[in-house]
């Protein structure tokens, strides 16, 4: 057998392939990208939540918000590691990240600008991410494959604690209720495009469905993520602002209306409304964290020296 | 979401690989976890830390927020030794010993559990 052919005969089996296995460079260079962006959108997401946690209404608010940023960090360093499997360095993808050579996902470069934002980000965002990662489960790479598992458990709490926020603020004041509405009109729409292009204008889609790096195609998880959303936006009393949204009784889902696609470019390209603030903030940590790293090091060093004396 | 971002203007492709274990500031090291008492450690991921102590303080930051361990190790990636790729497929095959499995002797009925 060649090596190309096991890996075949192990991606056909459903089996997992390991760091060590022969792989076809494609597939290498696909999943470096693929999980670095994923790494990159999970550190850059713990931006517009950690934006509320000095503002957050109660203590017990503040201690959840900062329980999920901090999930965030972790699940971009496991992200991260997955990444180095392959032969990468994380250094290597964060100054990718910070010479803005390395996207992440779009979502994060709207702003949060009311605290039921904290709520609409869990529900939505996280509800979307979920859908995307429970896919990537089955991923045919064992090392992102176990970093999503991980993920998807703590994602739940994410979603969930989302959720209840919403579900307290539309059980309130009528102000409340109103400012839930305009956090799901806000985010609806880019909730939806977090599932990237439509399958008919999405390049990638074939060659990753076929080495079962993707499972599932953008427009089905899309759907999937918009049947299962519809009757908790029903449960909460708020409006899902798309006046075409019905059920199509015959293909058993939602029909919903079509996504501004030129908003989805913009943003991707660099203007959305907030893709100078993220990664400027990004570089900023970054660069006042260096004599963090430095010192650390520099200790390490001393305290070898030190024993091996 | 899709973390397959579509390609945009400016972005890098190609990235240069590397085996070597140099470059980032501070080593990688490996996580093993021990989830209750009575089972083995298992590996359950990995992190970068500049020492041993602060290795294991970020892995228990990191991999137990949840209760999944009363028992961390952490050794350093470098340490790690396994057989290369080819080798080990040399090593599965072992597997043609068959006379080595249990289930290739068959003992009557009438012996009873064994
Ligand atoms: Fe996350
Ligand atoms: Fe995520
Ligand atoms: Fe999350």
């Amino acid at each position: 057998m060649t090596p190309e052919e096991r890996f075949d005969a192990v991606v056909a089996a459903e089996d997992k392939i390991e760091p060590t296995d022969w792989m076809p460079e494609g597939y290498r260079k696909t999943l470096i990208r693929q999980i670095a962006q994923h790494a990159h959108s999970e550190i850059i997401g713990m931006q517009p939540e950690g934006n509320w946690i000095t503002r957050a209404p109660t203590l017990h608010r503040k201690a959840i918000l900062m329980a999920k940023v901090q999930d965030e960090a972790g699940h971009g360093l496991y992200l991260y590691a997955a990444a180095e499997t392959l032969g990468v360095k994380r250094d290597q993808l964060q100054e990718l990240l910070h010479q803005g050579k390395h996207k992440y996902s779009s979502i994060f470069n709207y702003p949060t600008l009311s605290w039921s934002d904290m709520g609409a980000i869990g529900w939505l965002v996280d509800g979307a991410a979920i859908t995307n990662q429970v896919m990537l489960t089955r991923c045919s790479y064992g090392p992102y494959a176990r970093a999503m598992v991980r993920i998807c458990k703590e994602e739940s709490f994410h979603q969930r604690q989302g959720y209840e926020l919403l579900i307290r603020l539309c059980q309130g004041t009528p102000e409340q209720k109103a400012m839930a509405q305009d956090s799901l009109n806000r985010w609806w729409w880019p909730a939806l495009m977090m599932f990237g292009p439509p399958d008919s204008e999405s390049t990638h889609t074939e060659q990753s469905m076929t080495w079962k790096i993707k499972r599932v195609t953008n427009d089905d998880l899309r759907q999937q993520f918009v049947d299962m959303t519809v009757p908790q936006a029903e449960y909460l009393g708020l409006e899902i602002p798309d006046p075409e949204l019905t059920w199509n009784e015959g293909r058993g889902h939602y029909d919903f209306g079509p996504i501004d696609w030129e908003e989805f470019w913009a943003v991707v390209k660099g203007n959305g409304p907030m893709n100078r603030e993220r990664i400027e903030h990004k570089l900023k940590a970054w660069e006042d964290g260096a004599w963090v790293r430095e010192a650390a090091a520099a200790h390490a060093i001393k305290k070898t020296a030190r024993s091996a004396a | 979401m899709t973390y397959d971002v579509p390609v945009a203007p400016g972005e890098s492709g190609d990235i240069e690989t590397t085996t070597n274990s140099g470059g980032d500031v501070w080593p990688m090291w490996e996580v093993f976890v021990r989830a209750r008492r009575g089972i083995s450690h298992v590996h359950i991921g990995s992190l970068h830390a500049s020492d041993p102590e602060a290795a294991l303080q970020n892995a228990r930051d990191v991999y137990t927020r949840r209760g999944e361990g009363v028992s961390v190790w952490v050794v350093r990636s470098a340490d790690v030794h396994s057989f290369e790729p080819e080798d080990a497929v040399d090593y599965i095959d072992a597997n043609e010993k068959v006379y080595r499995l249990a289930t290739t002797y068959e003992i009557p009925d009438e012996v009873g559990q064994m």
